[in-house]
C-alpha cells in the first residue's frame, strides 16, 4: 500500500499531488511557464492507469532557468558562485540556445514520480549527453562523474517511446519519508499528500537546475481546496 | 517438468541468427557473407558485437562504431532479451532470424544510447533494481552488492551460467515469490482480426506499434492465481467476449466514459456474469472456431513467454519464478485481435 508516510504514492494520490504543485507554481508567480497536465491515451484492454497522465513543462530557455539558479546561489552561497564555471553561462546563454522539456511521470514499479526531461536546440536537434552534463549545474556534474549509471541515465520515456534523461527513483522513497517526517504528525494526510510533489521538486529540481520558486514551499501550505479529494485508495 | 530442469531450458535458450550487414556500409566486393551465431534468449544483442564485429571488420567504412540492429527496417532495441525481441517481432519463428547490423548511423532519436557492454550492465542492473524494489519495496539487496559479486552476477549472465548466477544470488536475499507484487514487462502487439495465419502478419514498421506495459502482479495471499488470473489483473478486458465489450463500450459512453464509467454501469454482479460468458464461450470457441456469430471468443490470439505458448491455467507463480528472466521479471508477449475500440 503506497502512502506519504513511507515516502510513496499511490497513482490517484500522485494525481492530487499534481494539481497541487500546479496551482502553487501559479500561485508562486514563477518567471517559468505553468506546469501543464497532460492526459495519457487510454491503456487498452482496461488496463488500469489511474494516474491517467503527467506534468510537463516545456520549451524552457536554458538561460532562463540558469539565470534564476544563479541569482539564487549568488544570495546564498557567495563562495560557491566563484567556482561555478561562468564560460558555461555564456556559451549556453549567448551563443547557442538550449531549451528543455521536463516531464513528472508516475512509476509504478516505484510508487514515487520521476523527473524525465530532454534537451534540444533551438532548431529541435536532441542536445547529446555532453552537452546536457555541461548545463546540468557543478555539483550535478560532480556526482555524475561519481556515479555516472546510476544517477542519470537515459531510458524511455513510458509514454513517448524514445530516450529521456531521467533521475534514477531507487532512492526517493527513502528521502521522501524523512523530508516529509516532520510534516507526519502535524498534517492532515490529504496536507502530506498535497505538499508531497512541491517537496519532491525542491530537491529534483536542484539536481538539473531548475529551481523552484523560493516560495514555493511555505506559499500556500494552508490551503485547504484538498478536502474533496484524497480518498486514500 | 520440475521446476530447475524448466530453468535449466531457458536458460539454455538461443536463437541461431543471422545477421547481415547493412549495404550502406559495405565497402568491398563481393559483400561479405553473413555472420550465424547463437543469441541467448536471455541475452543482448549487443553482447555478440566481439562475436560479429570480426567477421566484418575487413569491408567496414573508417571511423567510429556504433553498433546496432533492425529487422525488417525496424531498429531492436538493445535493453530489451534477444529472445523477447524474437517471440514479439517473429510471429511465425524464423529460423534462423535474419537480422541486420549497423556499425554507423546510430538512431539516437528512437534507442538509448549505446556506449559500450557497460550500457548494457547497468541497465541490468537497473532492471534488477526495479524488481528487488516492486518485490521487497527497497532495493538495498542490490544497492549493497560487492563490486566483484556485481562483477561475477553479470559475467554469468553474459557467458550464461546458471550455476554461477544461482551461487551468487543465493547471497543476495532477494525476495521469493510467493505472495506480494510481482514484476512483469507486457508487450502487446495489436493484430488484425482478419488474419487467419500469423505467417501473413505484416512486419512492424514502428515501435509506436507495441503497447508496452510494465507494472507489477499482485498476488493475494490465499488461493491459487493463475496465469490467466494474473493476466486478467493487469487487463480487466482481454477475457471478455467482444459482444459483451461492445456492449461495454456503448454503456461506457453513455455515462460519460473511463473507468468509473464502467463501474457505475456495471455492478459487480454483472462483472461475474460477463465473466462466467468469457470463459464459456472461450471453451466453446476451442472447439468449434468457424461459427463467429454465435460464438464469441476472446481477443487473445497468442502468448508466448520465452518462446514458450503456456496453458493459462498454469500457476502463475510457477510461471513467475522459472520463466523469468535473470533481472527476475517475466516478459510476456501478448498477441491480440484488433478491436477497433481498443486502439
Amino acid at each position: 500500500m503506497a502512502s506519504p508516510c513511507d515516502g510513496t504514492l499511490s497513482p490517484t494520490e500522485f494525481k492530487f499531488a499534481a494539481e497541487a504543485l500546479m496551482k502553487k507554481w501559479e500561485e508562486c508567480k514563477s518567471i517559468l511557464h505553468p506546469w501543464i497536465w497532460i492526459p495519457c491515451p487510454k491503456l487498452p484492454f482496461g488496463a488500469p492507469d489511474k494516474a491517467g497522465g503527467y506534468l510537463s513543462l516545456e520549451h524552457i530557455h536554458h538561460f532562463e532557468f540558469k539565470k534564476q539558479q544563479d541569482c539564487i546561489e549568488q544570495k546564498y552561497s557567495e563562495e560557491e558562485v566563484e567556482a561555478l564555471d561562468s564560460a558555461t553561462l555564456v556559451l549556453s546563454g549567448e551563443n547557442e540556445t538550449h531549451y528543455y522539456n521536463f516531464h513528472i511521470i508516475y512509476s509504478t514499479s516505484y510508487k514515487v514520480p520521476v523527473l524525465f526531461f530532454r534537451g534540444y536546440h533551438q532548431g529541435g536537434q536532441p542536445l547529446k549527453c555532453d552537452e546536457v552534463e555541461k548545463d546540468l549545474p557543478l555539483y550535478t556534474s560532480k556526482l555524475l562523474e561519481e556515479s555516472k549509471w546510476t544517477f542519470i541515465t537515459q531510458e524511455e520515456h513510458p509514454y513517448l517511446n524514445c530516450p529521456w534523461f531521467t533521475l534514477h527513483p531507487c532512492g526517493t522513497s527513502e528521502w521522501m519519508r524523512l523530508l516529509l517526517q516532520q510534516r507526519l504528525y502535524s498534517s492532515r494526510p490529504e496536507d502530506l499528500c498535497s505538499h508531497y510533489l512541491v517537496a519532491w521538486f525542491s530537491v529534483v529540481g536542484q539536481v538539473i537546475g531548475l529551481w523552484a520558486p523560493l516560495n514555493l514551499v511555505h506559499c500556500s501550505s494552508s490551503s485547504s481546496s484538498s478536502d474533496t479529494f484524497c480518498s486514500h485508495t | 517438468m520440475d521446476g530447475s530442469e524448466a530453468k535449466k531450458y531457458v536458460w539454455e535458450g538461443a536463437i541461431p541468427l543471422q545477421i547481415h550487414l547493412h549495404e550502406s556500409e559495405v565497402t568491398t566486393l563481393p559483400a561479405p557473407p553473413p555472420a550465424l551465431v547463437l543469441g541467448p534468449r536471455n541475452g543482448y544483442l549487443p553482447l555478440l558485437i566481439p562475436l560479429i564485429k570480426p567477421h566484418f571488420s575487413s569491408t567496414l567504412p573508417p571511423g567510429l562504431d556504433t553498433v546496432w540492429f533492425d529487422y525488417k527496417g525496424l531498429p531492436l532495441k538493445w535493453y530489451i532479451p534477444t529472445g523477447v525481441l524474437f517471440d514479439l517481432l517473429c510471429a511465425e519463428p524464423e529460423r534462423p532470424w535474419n537480422l541486420t547490423v549497423h556499425f554507423r548511423a546510430y538512431p539516437s532519436e528512437t534507442l538509448s544510447p549505446y556506449e559500450g557492454e557497460d550500457s548494457v550492465k547497468w541497465s541490468f542492473i537497473n532492471s534488477l533494481k526495479e524488481a528487488a524494489y516492486i518485490m521487497n519495496g527497497n532495493c538495498k539487496c542490490v544497492m549493497n552488492m560487492s563490486q566483484p559479486d556485481q562483477l561475477m552476477l553479470w559475467q554469468s549472465v553474459v557467458k550464461g551460467d546458471l550455476e554461477c548466477y544461482t551461487r551468487i544470488f543465493s547471497r543476495l536475499k532477494f525476495g521469493t515469490i510467493g505472495e506480494g507484487r510481482i514484476p512483469v514487462r507486457l508487450y502487446l502487439r495489436i493484430v488484425s482480426e482478419k488474419l487467419n495465419d500469423l505467417e501473413d502478419l505484416p512486419p512492424i514498421s514502428s515501435w509506436d506499434e507495441i503497447r508496452y506495459i510494465n507494472r507489477p502482479v499482485e498476488l493475494q495471499k490465499y488461493g491459487v492465481c493463475s496465469l490467466r488470473d494474473a493476466l486478467e489483473s493487469l487487463l480487466p478486458e482481454l477475457f471478455m467476449p467482444k459482444s459483451s465489450m461492445r456492449d461495454l463500450r456503448m454503456r461506457e459512453k453513455e455515462s460519460g466514459g473511463g473507468p468509473s464509467g464502467i463501474k457505475s454501469a456495471l455492478g459487480p454482479d454483472d462483472f461475474e456474469v460477463i465473466k462466467n460468458t468469457g470463459d464459456e464461450a472461450e471453451q466453446t470457441h476451442n472447439i468449434a472456431s468457424t461459427e463467429v456469430d454465435s460464438v464469441e471468443s476472446s481477443c487473445l490470439k497468442l502468448i508466448r513467454i520465452q518462446g514458450i505458448e503456456p496453458n493459462l491455467d498454469l500457476p502463475f507463480s510457477w510461471a513467475a519464478n522459472h520463466l523469468k528472466n535473470p533481472e527476475h521479471i517475466l516478459h510476456i508477449c501478448l498477441y491480440i485481435l484488433n478491436n477497433e475500440s481498443q486502439i
